[in-house]
Parts: structure tokens; C-alpha cells; sequence
């Protein structure tokens, strides 16, 4: 077994205190000499899925993370330092250089640059924060879209913030368009009922789902998911009964349900929302997952830039650990089930279910090659179920009113109803819910007139991993198979408008920047494609025109970024792009796509 | 065509298609070793026989029937009535990207294998610079930071090699790991620490697994610097480690009589290819330095 080799640097009382709030009593580890007499790979495993929590903690006592923090953390869980870094490196939320970090700035204002922020003056704003002195960090879409420009507030020895949050401003800009139409189902509570109250929340009617459940048994709650047809929403549109079966049906393995609120696809915002708003339904609902599985751990991976899902979900697990809804008997089923939360530290990537593993275990957020799939090799390499939240409090009604009932919304195929991000230029973004089925175009009038030139020329279906579609497709009914057929997707659900004033070219830019960024940089296709891929829209972008060298080019990088890269990001990081030449977006294209 | 499945156990077979020919092979096999098994050569980058399959250069794909995606044959098992396309368009437009893509990034002047593959498919790394945008490589200067090795990551493919070799694989000192994320990330120490302050204990197998010349003995950069290196002119003596009683096999290459670099067979049962310091570079004590 390995003894580990840690340098010199040590760490100082604020960096030691920031780590004991999350590692607890460094005695734990006994000395003798240099060496660690408990060192060991085992050991490492043991404790490593702390490191990320750990990294967290330094990084938010002192705005960076010193090489004496590293090395103290190292030591207390067992990791290398040279794998430490290289898990600190991945993230964007983490410093590793002090220069990077002035100790007098008290936070690092993130400002995002995707899309929906491109186009709502982000620029001017970056430009008046750091004329007022303030360190700013261009940020990826910080998940609030529906708001742009979006700021983010990394705090240094304080905690992170978001301004939209404060709640002078908060009120009006939190009501979601819909609030309290009967006719909602998922965002039924929303602006409703009190999101930090567990008596709120059951008084109208939360918990009935679960003591349903208990009452039904596990076999028949995943039956009913199974037959309400309810598929997943996060993006790749799995079948969650075929999931929740496959899971169920592991024996003599500790099990997992993870709740992947790691949101981070470009233009969306509704597990924010959700979390935000009615956290109790995010936990009710994982609860009932884990029943109806028989896992006994919960996990909720939650992204980093999120402070208030992150506040309220801890107070809505608090509440109801503490009222017998979670721990040794959850809710009375006689079947134990917690939860613990965990943040991410910025990384698209993350939200890719196995990538979601390796973080949470504490290495590099670099997905892992399926099979074999995470039914049996999920977290800790153990049977996991992985939902999007968004799947998840879909079954709390499948439960209470049964499949049948569920169908009774959206289409054969695609049953029930869908929340969708809308944003851009619309005069009420925000988030909506509607039946699978509801055309693009009845979407785009919910959320008002468009604004801008106020002609329409593009809309972004399903976030920078979807698509664009023309004017042309505003009859096209939004359901799974339609979508489909018109070559697009659904998606995560966004629907972000463009006006004809717009620059698209710049928006592809940045699209194609997005891609190269987030890569985690572990396959070939996906690490050089996606910056081969950037380098095209800057060409485009610089010169009005592409060369017919490079215009040959586009399509033997998409192709290759499709058929060879490891995960779904590498996968789909050219469909952007080709769908906005295919639509003739880029004036230098002119439409006729270079496939 | 079978392989013959090891004596002492019985093994399960299966039998899929590669290219229109039945192939049966033990369970357990890779798509890859299938290919081999049939005659059939697959560019492979980031495997090895002595570590265990990363599958991320994505050199080696091959078309199954019923998947979406190409397939990394080397890390993917073969199965009963798989249908496997190894020279089909689709992948040999992929190998050959693949291999585009680092030639227009990182210098494979010294990865002498890949340089027939990429003949093969004809890979053009040039296409992708403009005469006023050049396509951006890993820019890197060597890091020479002691006598033993060096380490230059302008010729990095990262295909973890040299991590696994130090890690889980061999060595299980973890003095590097990757760094970084996406077209930066980087092998690296901790803090980019120079390697005699690292954990780092000139074991040497990450040399001895870099297939690019990324990381090399002092001794051949010095030479190719010199342009006396002359690997058609060295002689390989293989010989047993004296300095304990393990009994590594080592294969001294000697160019003009001296010890140039030391190497360990990958297939030899003790070493699988991995030695430690003594054995790498203890002849640097039994001769006088080869600096000019
Ligand atoms: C690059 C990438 C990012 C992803 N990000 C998310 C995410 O933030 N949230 C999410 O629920 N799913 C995300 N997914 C999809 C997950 O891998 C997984 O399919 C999903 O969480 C399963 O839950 P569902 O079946 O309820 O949709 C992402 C996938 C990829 C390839
Ligand atoms: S496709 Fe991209 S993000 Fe996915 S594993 Fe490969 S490099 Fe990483
Ligand atoms: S010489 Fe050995 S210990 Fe040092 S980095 Fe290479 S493999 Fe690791
Ligand atoms: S240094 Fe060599 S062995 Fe290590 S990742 Fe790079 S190319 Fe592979
Ligand atoms: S917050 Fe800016 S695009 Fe989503
Ligand atoms: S050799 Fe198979 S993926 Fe690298």
C-alpha cells in the first residue's frame, strides 16, 4: 500500500477550521514519523467522496486554495496531492493561484456570457461592474436565464449569493407567469405555499404521494411510473419505470438514488425554480424513489452556483429528517432511507450521470464508458437510479392519481405535462407548464410578444446540446416524437427566442466556445473537435466568409464528435452549429449546409 | 479462426463477426484482441497490454451493429453474435480524425507507430491552420528538472498512460495525475511542482509506457538534441537486474558501446514492463556521464 508523499506546505488555523466543519476530527489519523500508518488505497476510497465538500470549504474561507490546504486535506483523506490538484483543476469555482484571488475583495461577481445573457447587453454590464472594481468572472449559463443579464456572487469567507435573490428585489421577480393557475400540476405549489415550511407544504397535501406509495409496495409503484409512459428530463428521455426496475431488481449491493440537479444546459432554469420553490417535493419525491428501488442512500448533486436550492433543500431535508420522513424507518415504510447533499463546483460536465459519479466520489468529473450502465455500476460503482428533479416530482402525481390519470395530459407518446425554459426575446420569460403536445408557437404567445425587431428568426430548442429552428417550425407540437421528426429535441425544455436583429454569428461563437470549455478533455474527438469546431465560427466570424478548406471541414469534425466521442457531450456539441448553417443563420453559410 | 483458450481452465467461447468472418475467442476477450486473433491490426494509443483500458484516444473504434456510437474495441468485449465493421467508411473517417486531430495539436515527430496509421489513412494534421489562424496546439516547453528524465508535454496525447503507470497500475506512488480540463488539461504534479520535490521515485515506467517520447530519458533528449541519437545502430542486451533479488529482466540499449536507456519487457511475469530506480537508471552509476 502506498504511504503517501506530501510536501512542506502546511495549512493555517482558518484553513484548518474550514476543513473540520466538513472532514470532522483530524485525530482520527494516527502519526508515526512522516509516514501514515493508516495509508492505503482502501482507506482512500473510504473517505475520498469528502474531497469535493472539503475543496469547497478552503476555497470559500479564503478565496483560493493554498498548496498547505491541499496538502492538509490530502492528508486527512488519504488522497495524493497530484490527484487532489488535478480533481481542483476541473472546476471552475476553484482558484488554485492566490494572484487570482486579491485577499481585499470580500466576492467574485460572475457574470454569464451564454446566449440568453449575450443578447440582453452582458457586455455593458461586465464593463460597469469592473469600472466600480469588482473582479469579475465570465461565467457559463449561470441557470437563470429568465432574468438575463445573471450575476452570481462567489463569496470569499462569506457565502455565495445571487442579487436577484436579495429580497428587496425578490418578490416580483421570483412570481413565475402561471403562478396559481389551477390547471398546473408540476408547479402547482410554486409562489404558493411556503417553500421553507414542512407544515406548509403538507397542509396542502405534500406527503400524501409517499404514504400512497408505502401503501402500494414497491413493485407497484414502479409499475405505475412504467405504465404512465413518464420518461426522463434531463435530456435524454429515458424511460424511468425501465430505470426504477432495473435498480429495484439489484440484490445484495448497497443502492443509490441520485437526484441530478446539477443544471447547467444553456438556457435552463426550471430545477432551479423548482428547488427554489417547492424543495419539499424534490425530497418527497427522491424519498419515493428510493422506496420504490430499495436504495437506502439519496443523493442530491446539486451545481454550485446555486446558494438559495442549496439553502432551501438542506432546510427541507433538516425538516424532514427530522419528523421521521427520512432515517431508519423514512416515513414509517420500515425501509431506511437519508439524504445528503452535495455541491458541485462548475462543470456542465457533471450533470452527465457517470461524470455526477466521479465527482461525487471525489475524482475528476470525467464521465465513464457505458456499459456497464449505472442500474448496476452507478455511484461507488453500486446500483444507482439517477433522475432529474424535474422526472422525479412528476411520479408524486402518478402516484396519488394513477397512470391512467397521468395520461389523460400530452400525447400517446409523450404523456403528462412538460415545464419549459423560456427565454430570450419574449416579454415574459420565465418558466411555463404545458401538455406535451402544445405547439412552439402557443408557447411563444404564452410568454408575450416577442420583443426586439420583433420578428422572429430563430429558436434554440433543448439548450446548446439542442438545436435551432426556424419560423417555419412555430406549428410544431412539442412532444418527444415530433420533435423528433423534425429533427430537433426537447431537451432539457429550453425554448430560447431570437429576433431577427440579432448577430447570430456571435451567439454560435459562443455556442462553440461553451463546447470547448466544458469538455472535460478526457477523448480525443471531443478535446481537439470542439476546439477545431471554435476556431470555424471565429473564422466565420472574423472574416464574414469561411474558406472553402475550412467549409470542409465542418462536417468531418461533426461527424467524428458524433461517432467517436465518449459521452453525450462530445456527442452532441455539433448540433448547434450545423442545425444554425443548415438554417442559414450565419450570413457566410447562406444556408446551404457543408455536409 | 479460434484461439486456443488457456489449458487449465475451461473457458466459455463466443463467436461474433468481424468483417464478414465468423471469429470465436474466449470470453472476456476484447473486440480488439478478436481483431488480432483474426489478423486484423487496429491502431491502438491510450492501451496497453500492462495497464488497465482508459479508452480515450478513440483510435481504435470499430463499428458493432445495433450501436449508435462507434465503439472502443480495445476496452469493449467481444460477444456471442456481435457484428463488427473494422474498415467500414464511418470508421475509418473517425481513426483517421482522431489521428488529425493530434497531429494538429502536439508533436508526434517521436511516435513512430502512429506515424504509419496516420499514412494509412491518409490523416492530414495541416488542414486545420488558415494561413492567418493557425489551428492552436499544446504549447509546451520541456521540463528539465534532474539528471534521470524529462518530461515534454508539447508531445502529450494524454492518453493516461504514464498515469496508470505511476498509480493503480504499477507503481502506486500517484506522483502525477491529469490536470485541468478540456484542450488545457495537462499532466501534472501537484501545483505544477518541480518532480524532485514531488512523490516522484524515478521509478522510470512512465517512460517506459509513453508511446509519443513525451517523457524520456535525459540521456536520448540530450542526443536528439545533439543529433546523435541512432536508434537503427543500438543494440538491446537483455539481462537480469543485479541489484536485488526480484530478478527483473532488463533490456539495456546501447548505442556506441555505452547504455543509452534501460527497458523492461511488457509481457516479462515479474516486471510487466515496470522497474524501479535502481534497475531504470542504476547503470548511471557503472559509467561515466554521456554528456559532451
Ligand atoms: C453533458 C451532459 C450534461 C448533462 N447535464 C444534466 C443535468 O444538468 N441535469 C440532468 O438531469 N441531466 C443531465 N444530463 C443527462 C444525465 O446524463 C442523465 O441522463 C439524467 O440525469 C437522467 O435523469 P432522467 O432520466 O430523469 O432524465 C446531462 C447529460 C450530458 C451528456
Ligand atoms: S465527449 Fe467530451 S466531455 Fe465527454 S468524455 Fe469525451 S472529452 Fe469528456
Ligand atoms: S518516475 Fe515513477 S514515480 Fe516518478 S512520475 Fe514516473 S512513474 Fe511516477
Ligand atoms: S506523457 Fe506520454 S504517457 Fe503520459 S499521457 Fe502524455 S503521451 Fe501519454
Ligand atoms: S443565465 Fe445567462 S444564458 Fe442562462
Ligand atoms: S486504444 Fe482504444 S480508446 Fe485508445
Amino acid at each position: 500500500m502506498a504511504d503517501l508523499f506530501i510536501g512542506d506546505d502546511i495549512a493555517d488555523d482558518v484553513e484548518i477550521a474550514a476543513v473540520a466543519t466538513v472532514i470532522g476530527s483530524p485525530t482520527a489519523i494516527v502519526h508515526e514519523t512522516e509516514r501514515l500508518v493508516y495509508g492505503g488505497t482502501h482507506r482512500r476510497h473510504d473517505h475520498r467522496h469528502l474531497l469535493l465538500p472539503a475543496l469547497h470549504a478552503l476555497q470559500s474561507a479564503k478565496g483560493w486554495i493554498s498548496p498547505g490546504g491541499l496538502n492538509h486535506v490530502c492528508e486527512l483523506l488519504q488522497v495524493p496531492p497530484a490527484e487532489a490538484y488535478g480533481v481542483a483543476t476541473f472546476y471552475d469555482m476553484f482558484r488554485l493561484d492566490e494572484s487570482d484571488h486579491p485577499s481585499e475583495v470580500a466576492h467574485v461577481t460572475h457574470v454569464c456570457v451564454d446566449a440568453a445573457c449575450q443578447i440582453a447587453a452582458n457586455e455593458e454590464l461586465i464593463a460597469e461592474l469592473e469600472a466600480n472594481g469588482e473582479q469579475v468572472h465570465r461565467s457559463p449559463c449561470l441557470g437563470q436565464c429568465e432574468r438575463a443579464p445573471a450575476l452570481f456572487r462567489q463569496g470569499i469567507g462569506r457565502p455565495d449569493s445571487v442579487p436577484a435573490d436579495a429580497v428587496e428585489v425578490a418578490e416580483a421577480a421570483r412570481r413565475i407567469p402561471q403562478q396559481g393557475d389551477p390547471s398546473l400540476r408540476l408547479l402547482r405549489n410554486v409562489g404558493v405555499v411556503d417553500p421553507t415550511s414542512l407544515d406548509a407544504y403538507r397542509a396542502n397535501g405534500g406527503y400524501r404521494a409517499l404514504a400512497e406509495a408505502i401503501e402500494m409496495g414497491p413493485a407497484a409503484v414502479c409499475a405505475e411510473v412504467a405504465d404512465s409512459g413518464l420518461s426522463g428530463r434531463g435530456g435524454a428521455a429515458f424511460p424511468t419505470g425501465v430505470k426504477w426496475r432495473a435498480v429495484a431488481a439489484e440484490q445484495g449491493r448497497p443502492k443509490h438514488v441520485v437526484a441530478n440537479c446539477d443544471e447547467s444546459e444553456p438556457g435552463t432554469f426550471k430545477d432551479r425554480i423548482v428547488m427554489e420553490q417547492d424543495p419539499f417535493a424534490v425530497v418527497e419525491s427522491l424519498t419515493l424513489a428510493g422506496f420504490a428501488t430499495g436504495a437506502e442512500n439519496g443523493w442530491i448533486y446539486i451545481r454550485g452556483e446555486y446558494p438559495l436550492a442549496t439553502a432551501r433543500l438542506e432546510n427541507a431535508v433538516g425538516q424532514a429528517r427530522e419528523a421521521g420522513l427520512l432515517g431508519a424507518d423514512a416515513a414509517g415504510s420500515g425501509h431506511r432511507f437519508d439524504i445528503e447533499i452535495r455541491r458541485g463546483a462548475g462543470a456542465y460536465i457533471c450533470g452527465e450521470e457517470t461524470a455526477l459519479f466521479a465527482s461525487l466520489e471525489g475524482f475528476r468529473g470525467e464521465p465513464r464508458s457505458k456499459p456497464p450502465f449505472p442500474t448496476t455500476h452507478g455511484l461507488f460503482r453500486e446500483p444507482t437510479a439517477v433522475n432529474n428533479p424535474e422526472t422525479l416530482i412528476n411520479t408524486l402525481d402518478i402516484v396519488l392519481h394513477g397512470a391512467q390519470d397521468y395520461r389523460s395530459r400530452g400525447t400517446e407518446r409523450s404523456p403528462g405535462t412538460k415545464l419549459l425554459c423560456v427565454s430570450g426575446r419574449v416579454s415574459e420569460p420565465g418558466l411555463y407548464e404545458v401538455p406535451f403536445g402544445t405547439t412552439l408557437g402557443q408557447v411563444l404567445d404564452l410568454a408575450g410578444p416577442l420583443t426586439g425587431s420583433g420578428a422572429l428568426a430563430a429558436v434554440l430548442m433543448g439548450g446548446a446540446a439542442g438545436s435551432f429552428v426556424g419560423p417555419d417550425a412555430l406549428d410544431m407540437p412539442l412532444t418527444l416524437e415530433d420533435t423528433r421528426e423534425r429533427g430537433t429535441t426537447l431537451g432539457s425544455g429550453v425554448v430560447m427566442a431570437f429576433t431577427d436583429e440579432i448577430d447570430m454569428t456571435d451567439v454560435l461563437v459562443r455556442i462553440a466556445e461553451f463546447f470547448r470549455n466544458e469538455s472535460c478533455g478526457q477523448c480525443v474527438p471531443c478535446r481537439v473537435g470542439t476546439v477545431r469546431q471554435h476556431e470555424t465560427m471565429v473564422q466565420i466570424q472574423a472574416k464574414g466568409s469561411l474558406s472553402p478548406q475550412r467549409r470542409s471541414l465542418v462536417g468531418d469534425i461533426a461527424e467524428v464528435m458524433v461517432d467517436a466521442s465518449i459521452c453525450g457531450l462530445g456527442h452532441t456539441a455539433a448540433s448547434a452549429v450545423n442545425s444554425a448553417m443548415d438554417l442559414g443563420l450565419l450570413s457566410a453559410t447562406n444556408g446551404d449546409s457543408p455536409r | 479462426m479460434t484461439v486456443a483458450p488457456d489449458a487449465a481452465v475451461a473457458e466459455v467461447t463466443v463467436t461474433l463477426t468481424i468483417n464478414g468472418r465468423a471469429v470465436s475467442v474466449p470470453e472476456g476477450t476484447s473486440i480488439h484482441k478478436a481483431c488480432e486473433s483474426a489478423g486484423i491490426e487496429t491502431p491502438t494509443l491510450c492501451w496497453a497490454e500492462n495497464l488497465t483500458p482508459v479508452n480515450v484516444c478513440r483510435v481504435c473504434v470499430v463499428e458493432v451493429e445495433g450501436s449508435r456510437a462507434l465503439v472502443p474495441s480495445c476496452a469493449r468485449a467481444a460477444e456471442d453474435e456481435m457484428v463488427v465493421q473494422t474498415d467500414s467508411p464511418r470508421v475509418r473517417h473517425s481513426r483517421k480524425m482522431v489521428l488529425e486531430f493530434l497531429g494538429s495539436s502536439v508533436d508526434l515527430s517521436q511516435a513512430t507507430e502512429l506515424a504509419a496509421w496516420m499514412r494509412h489513412y491518409g490523416a492530414d494534421p495541416d488542414r486545420y491552420d488558415q494561413p492567418d489562424l493557425p489551428a492552436e496546439r499544446i504549447s509546451e516547453e520541456p521540463k528539465i528538472q534532474d539528471d534521470l528524465y524529462i518530461r515534454d508535454y508539447d508531445k502529450c496525447v494524454l492518453c493516461y498512460k504514464c498515469v496508470e503507470a505511476c498509480g493503480d497500475d504499477a507503481q502506486h506512488t500517484y506522483a502525477i495525475a491529469v490536470s485541468g480540463r478540456g484542450f488545457d488539461a495537462r499532466i501534472s504534479t501537484e501545483f505544477d511542482t518541480v518532480l524532485p520535490d514531488s512523490a516522484c521515485v524515478y521509478c522510470g515506467n512512465c517512460i517506459g509506457v509513453c508511446p509519443t517520447g513525451a517523457i524520456q530519458f535525459k540521456t536520448e533528449f540530450d542526443m536528439r538534441a545533439a543529433e546523435v541519437w541512432r536508434p537503427d545502430e543500438q543494440e538491446v542486451t537483455t539481462t537480469v537486474c543485479s541489484f536485488c533479488g526480484v530478478g527483473c529482466n532488463l533490456e539495456l540499449h546501447t548505442q556506441d558501446d555505452r547504455i543509452v536507456k534501460v527497458t523492461s519487457p511488457a509481457d516479462h511475469s515479474v516486471t510487466h514492463g515496470h522497474l524501479c530506480i535502481k534497475g531504470r537508471f542504476g547503470w548511471q552509476y557503472v559509467q561515466p556521464p554521456t554528456r559532451k
